[in-house]
Order: C-alpha cells, then structure tokens, then sequence
C-alpha cells in the first residue's frame, strides 16, 4: 500500500520538481478555470515568463476560502479571478497591497479608484438566446418580466455561483425595493436553478431552456470559436451588471518586484488583446478598435449598473432573503 | 485457546487502526474545521428548511428505490438469460456516474425537449416537466436503484440452492418461499441498503439544485457550501456538518435495530434452481427487468450519443487527466479493501453493529468539511497541491467504505458463521485463514466492492477543491474546464470517456470477483 500511495505522490511531486529550476518562482492563485488548456492561463504564463526570467506557477482552486484558511502564511504572491462582488472580504483580510498602477487609461464603462485591485477584463451579465428560436428578444427587463410563463429561464444559485449572485444584484440595482415582486414575475419562467455556471450553460446549449443567465460577451464564444451566429445576448434598457475581473497583490509576498512586474504585465497591451478570447470578456484596457472581430461588433449595454463593494456586501443577505421568499411561495 | 486470542487481538488492532482512520477523516476534520472557526455558528431558518426538505427528500429517495429494486433484483436472481451479466453491470452504471453527466442525460430522456417529451408530442400531448421535488426523487432512484437492485441481488443469490430445492420438495408454491426464504433475506438486506441509500441522499446537491427547479430544494450540503464559500462561517458549516452527521448516526441505529439476521444455514454453492415458475411469474419478471432496463440505460444512452461525436478528437491533456483518475481509482481501490477488511472482521468478530455504524460514518460526511479539515490540518506542514492526488485517493477510498462494508459484513459474518467453528478446530488463525477462508469465501464481494470504490473515486472531484494545482487535472476536472470554456461538445465526450472507464474498472473487478462463481 505504501508503495502505491508514494507512486501517486511521486506523480504529483514530478510535474513541479520538473519545473523547480533556479529560476524565482511567482504564484499566482486563481480560479479553475483560469488555469486550464483552455482558459487564459497558459498565454498569460509563457507570455510573462518570456519577459520576467521567473517561473508563474499558478495555483488553482477556491481562491478566497483558500486564502482565508492560510491567512498570512500564504503562499501566494499574486492573486486573480477575484471579482468585484467579494472584494469587501479580501480587502478586509488586510492580505493585499496596493497596487501602485497608473490606471487612467482603462476602457472601463466607470472610473476605477481602487488602490488595491486591478480590472483586468469586464463583462455585463445578460440572458443569452436563440435567436432562430425567440426572433422578439425582450429589450428590457420589464420585458423580460413579461414574456410569456413558457418561455423557460436557467439561472445559477446565487448561493453557489458568483453569476448567480450578479443576478441577485442586478434585479436588485433595477427594481430596488420592488425586487421581490420582480422576482415573483420572473419565477414562474424559471426553468430550474443550478449550482454553477456550466450546468445551466449546458442545458441551454442542449435546447432544454430558452435563455440563461451568463454575459453579454458570451455570443463571442459562439461566432469565434464555432462560427455560429444563432447565440445573442437581450440587451436590456435599464442597463446590464458590470462584472469586473480583478488582480491583486498580496502584502507580504517573498517576490515583490516580480509580482509588481505581473501587475504592471496585466495592463499591458499584449495581455490585454489576448485576454478577450481567452476569457471571453472585454478588456479592461484595450482600444475598441484592437478588439477582435466579433467582439468590437457585439451589442453592449447603454448602461453599467454596479453597486460599490460595501453595498454589494450589504444587500446580498437581505437580497438573498428576499430571492428565497419569492422563490419558495 | 492461546492461538485463538492471539487471532483476536490482531483482528482488534487492524481494525481498531482502520476504524481510527475513518474518525480522523470524518469526526476529525469536522473538529479542525470547528476549532478554526471565529465563534460558534448558529442556525437560521433557512437551513432548517434545509434540513427538513433534506430528510424529506433522502426518505422518498430511499424507499422509492428499494420498493422498485425488489421485483428487478428478485427477477434478475431468478432468471437466466444470455446476456444477463452484462446487463447486470449495465444496470449498475448509473451509480457511478458523476452527477453532471447523470444530470444532463436525464434531461435529455426525462427533460421539456426529452425523449419522452418529444414522443408525447408526436401525439399532441404537452411536454412533461421534471423540474421540482419529483425530478430530485427521479434522479436519486434513478442513481440508487442500482445500487439497491445489487445489495438485494446479493441477498438472494446468498440463499443456499439446497433452500430452494428442500423447498420444491416440499411442495412450497411461491408464496410459501416467499415467507420463510425471502422474506427473512429482505429482512436482513433492506435496512442496511435502506440506511445507505438513505445516507446518500442526505448529502446530495448538484442533483437537488438543477431538478429541484428552485431554492425550496436546498439541502443540508448546500447551505454548507453557501457558509464556506460565500459568508466563510466555519462555524455555521461545521455546526450544519454536525447536524448532518447527526441525522445520518440516528437513522444508522434505526436501521440496524431494524435489521434481523437472518440464518440460512451454509450451502454447497450449486447453482441456483427453482422449480415454483409459473407463467404470471415469467411476465412479471420481463416486465420488471424491461422498465428498468430502459429507466436506466435510455439516460445514458444519451450520454453515449452526445458524447461520440467528439471522442476521438479530445485534446491529448484530457487523455492525461483520464490516465491520471484510472491511476487514483486503482489505488483508491486497494485503500478501500485495506480499510474496509479490517473494519468488517472486527465489526463481525465483535458481533458489533457500533463498528459498522462507524464504518458508515464517512457518508454522512460533508466532503466539502473533509477537504477544508485536511487542508486545515496538513497546510502548515506540506505543500497543498503534492497531497492533491493522495488526498483524492484517501478520501475516495474512505467515501467508499459504507458501500463495500454493505457488501462484506453479511458476506463475512456468513463465511464466520458457516465455516469458523471449522476454521477455529483447524487452528486457522491470522494470514492462514484469510488466505484460504476469507479471501475465497469473498471474492464476490470483495470483487463488487473494490470495483465499486475505483469506480466512484473516478466520479468524484469534491474534495479536491482546495488541494489542486493548474496541472494534475482529474479527468472530472478536466470535464468541468471543458464545461467552462464554452467547450460542451468535448465536455459530452469527455463525459463519455469517463463513463466508459468508470464502468470498465467496475466491469473488470466485479468480473474477478465472479470467476468460477456464477454460472
């Protein structure tokens, strides 16, 4: 037993050691997705490692429970795939630093103030479509509210997903202190709620559900990667939730340089045009007109709707109350 | 009488250790969990709602698929038919599935624009609807009949065929076997497959979420979720952690005060006859096995036809992944043996049912609470990421451990009854009498445990969260990146793959374990 146990320890131990030249190493926590063949990671990786003589190693996982549970003994030197939603908590662990950026050139739909996180991509959530199958996509939120009960609506629990949560919010910031009669309209439509993002993406995509909760960016998946134009994005009158990426340093990291050179590497042009189809969101610092075709002819919202973090921190309880009130009549 | 005791107390000390392992992995991580916490956590009403529709919902599960599981296994065990042990295998495939591919291929028999959906509209009826408690139930029998459908099997086939003969000989029509042969085996078997089915309801999630059609669906696990990742409430998760074992111990002791050995005697293992056929019999057994047949292999029939497409152009790292999880379930598999033997024998050689019950801790056990505990436990100490294999296979094994202790404590304690006085007289004791009793005496449900355990432990990505690093991806993993990438094609294949290879290790051990024992 023992020889087997070492046997898959070794095969863990391998791919590191492999990588543990003596160059410095920089570790970057992020989300799973981030990392994968098919996220932003392996770009991002080779892209500032040609530059920095270092090693990015990213480290996977639940970010901030991850970074809770190791408080001031963590690891990390870099930490990204934070969002705008949960920035309250990571902010008062007091485990990051400031970033010291220039940030008065992002493109932005707001103006960005913040000392310590860095937007590295947005987006908007948005229900997203078959256009062959619903031909008068709603143009508002009210609209939505009053298409017909059979048309059918996947959303994510905001209990358990972040873009769940963002609906939460974004029914909040429209309909304020009349959300639950909101919600009361839209429940009857709601086709079932899943745990995450993939789930209900995936039942969307099978045809079981007539639109479902992701972002407005989400059509440029469809048109780059599959050259498929049936997917859009209803593009609401009383603005869309902006959903900013973030990155931040953490204070008492052990490479400081290298971590303020990947923080400086985020805002820099050759991230920035690759960050669009690599996590199909919009770039936080790119000319419209370096936009990759398909994104620069997306439809955008005329307006962001976001609350500041200690709102978001605020209302989520309350709102989450509410949500389940609605939903449980 | 010397040799006797030293036998005993080496069975004591193995499973006193396996048994410790499993308490440091359930009760112990729960513990480092609540002792990080800031300050005790509290209930609010959402979570005892939780913990009503949970209880709820895990009861229904469990006595739906034991109800339809005895006519399917009774006419498995009575039919004999070509292709019937591939069916067998077949019809155990949706259990080890992993919920997202359950999911998705349930939706596409069960869903608005399913199969039977589609067919109804053929005849201008409308669609049905699976979004709501009874998709949750739908889908929990339709991942633990199964399961039931195999403890039960195993009763019968535990029946000596000298029962079935002295009762033809005494002229018994099926009722009469019914009362003094079947009965007391259900009697026996039930409970314990009740308990365990019962169990893994209780900690479900993803299947409740998306078939529960809202937030009325909230389980126990989910809410623990929802305090860890969201508010980082040690203490409200640990405390829902603890209720959940809780529920979990007090239906444990039910169940097994309900259970009544029942004693059969030992057989010569001849082939199963029975002479009380009659043709309504024959009927009933078709029918039984045919809805079953369809109620499980339609859904993943699916899963096949949307995974096909793809397969053979899968991107080369989810190969990696796949080779990777094969790996981890092998060896999560022996783990589970080592685990389980020592808890069976000592469960049995103390007629303890408290040893079983500890056995079955590990179900009721929150994975997300174990993963957060170890983490807790191992981070000041060794890198989180050299452990995240390990990890998985340990904590897979341990996950194991109550569905191949249902196998192997009847089937030991039987093996003990029939042949230890024997045993006992020719001084077999220690290695001896587990190599030339117990290990062939088991080999049935050693074969379906260990194929079980590898099996499940290729599912399974709960507990890995926190351990993972970018680049030793499992092949669930690897699904889910495919998933989130936008990529639900390859995710379809990479699901078929997973099916296959799940199914293929379960094939090849249950197989083993039946060579030279079924017909």
């Amino acid at each position: 037993m023992k020889t087997a146990l070492s046997f898959v320890a070794g095969l863990a131990l391998t791919t590191t050691a492999a990588m543990a030249a003596d160059k410095p190493v920089l570790q970057v926590y992020a989300p799973d997705y981030f990392a994968s063949e098919w996220g932003p990671g392996p770009s991002i990786e080779a892209g500032f490692e040609a530059q920095c003589g270092c090693d990015l190693e990213f480290v996977t996982g639940d970010v901030m429970p991850r970074l809770m549970l190791e408080g001031e003994r963590t690891e990390a030197d870099v930490v990204i795939g934070l969002n705008t939603d949960v920035t309250a908590r990571a902010r008062a662990s007091g485990l990051f630093a400031p970033h010291g950026l220039d940030v008065s050139g992002l493109t932005l739909p707001v103006d960005w103030t913040d000392d310590v996180f860095v937007p590295f991509d947005y987006s908007y959530t948005a229900f997203i479509y078959d256009n062959t199958k619903i031909t008068d996509a709603p143009n508002s939120f009210d609209a939505l509210l009053a298409m017909p009960d059979d048309t059918k609506i996947v959303i994510q629990d905001p209990r358990s997903s972040i873009s769940g949560l963002a609906l939460l919010l974004w029914v909040k910031s429209v309909y304020g202190d009349k959300a639950d009669e909101a919600w009361a309209k839209l429940n009857p439509k709601i086709l079932t709620v899943t745990k995450g993002w993939s789930e209900a993406y995936g039942m969307f995509t099978d045809g079981e559900a007539d639109m479902v909760l992701s972002y407005v960016t989400s059509p440029a998946y469809h048109i780059i990667a599959e050259e498929d134009l049936t997917k859009s994005a209803a593009i609401f009158d009383e603005g869309h939730y902006l959903y900013v990426d973030l990155v931040g340093k953490i204070a008492n990291t052990d490479q400081p340089e290298l971590a303020d050179a990947f923080m400086a590497y985020v805002l820099s042009e050759e991230f920035q045009s690759g960050i669009a189809t690599s996590n199909w969101s919009f770039p936080s610092k790119l000319a419209t007109d370096k936009l990759p075709e398909g994104f620069a002819n997306l439809p955008v919202p005329a307006k962001a709707l976001v609350f500041s973090e200690e709102e978001a921190e605020a209302i989520r309880k309350p709102a989450l109350d509410e949500w389940l009130a609605a939903a449980s009549k | 009488m010397a040799r006797r005791s030293v036998q005993i107390s080496s069975t004591t000390i193995l499973g006193v250790l396996a048994l410790g392992v499993v308490v440091c992995l359930t009760l112990g991580t729960l513990v480092a969990v609540a002792m990080r916490a800031e300050g005790a956590g509290r209930l609010g009403p959402a979570d005892w709602a939780a913990i009503r529709f949970t209880l709820w919902q895990a009861a229904a599960s469990a006595t739906l698929s034991i109800l339809l599981a005895i006519p399917v296994a009774r006419a498995l065990a009575r039919r004999s038919f070509p292709g019937r042990s591939v069916l067998i295998t077949l019809l155990g495939a949706p259990f080890i599935l992993p919920v997202i591919v359950a999911i998705l291929g349930l939706i596409a028999v069960f869903g608005r624009t399913g199969l039977i959906s589609q067919v109804l509209g053929l005849f201008g009826i409308e669609p049905i609807s699976v979004y709501g408690y009874h998709g949750v139930i739908l889908a929990h029998v339709f991942f633990n009949l199964p399961l039931a459908t195999r403890l039960i099997l195993q009763g019968w086939l535990a029946i000596p065929s000298e029962r079935f003969r002295l009762a033809a000989s005494l002229g018994m029509g099926p009722s009469d076997i019914a009362r003094t042969l079947e009965r007391p085996m259900l009697r026996e078997v039930v409970p314990g497959a009740f308990l365990v089915i019962f169990l893994i309801c209780l900690t479900s999630f993803a299947v409740a979420l998306a078939l529960g059609g809202g937030p009325k669906a909230t389980t126990v696990e989910l809410a623990i979720y929802e305090a860890f990742r969201f508010d980082f409430d040690l203490g409200r998760a640990s405390l829902l952690a603890l209720v959940q074992f809780g529920l979990g111990a007090a239906l444990a002791l039910i169940a097994l005060r309900v259970a009544m050995p029942s004693d059969m005697g030992a057989g010569l293992d001849r082939a199963v006859t029975r002479w009380d056929d009659r043709p309504a019999l024959l009927v009933q057994d078709i029918v039984a096995i045919t809805l079953a047949t369809l109620f499980l292999l339609l859904p993943l029939g699916m899963v096949v036809l949307d995974g096909l497409p793809r397969l053979l152009h899968l991107p080369d790292v989810v190969f990696g992944a796949a080779l990777r999880s094969v790996i981890v379930a092998l060896v999560s598999a022996a783990l589970t043996l080592a685990l389980s033997l020592p808890i069976a024998a000592l469960a049995v050689r103390h007629n303890s049912r408290v040893v079983e019950a500890l056995g079955y801790l590990t179900i009721a056990a929150s994975p997300l609470v174990i993963g957060t505990g170890l983490f807790i436990i191992t981070f000041p100490f060794v890198k989180p990421s050299d452990l995240a294999l390990p990890i998985t296979a340990i904590v897979n094994a341990a996950l194991s451990l109550p569905f191949t202790l249902r196998a192997l404590v009847p089937a030991l304690a039987a093996v003990e009854r029939d042949f230890g006085p024997l045993a006992d007289g020719l001084g077999m004791t220690g290695w001896t009498r587990l190599r030339h009793l117990w290990l062939p005496r088991l080999r049935r449900p050693m074969g379906f445990a260990l194929g079980l355990a590898a099996a499940l432990s290729m599912g399974d990505l709960g507990v890995i969260a926190l351990f993972a690093d970018g680049d030793n991806a499992t092949l669930p993993l690897q699904l889910f990146r495919l998933m989130a990438a936008y990529r639900m094609e390859d995710a379809a294949a990479a699901a078929l793959l997973l099916l296959t290879l799940s199914l293929g290790l379960f094939w090849l051990f249950d197989k083993g374990g039946r060579v030279n024992a079924d017909r």
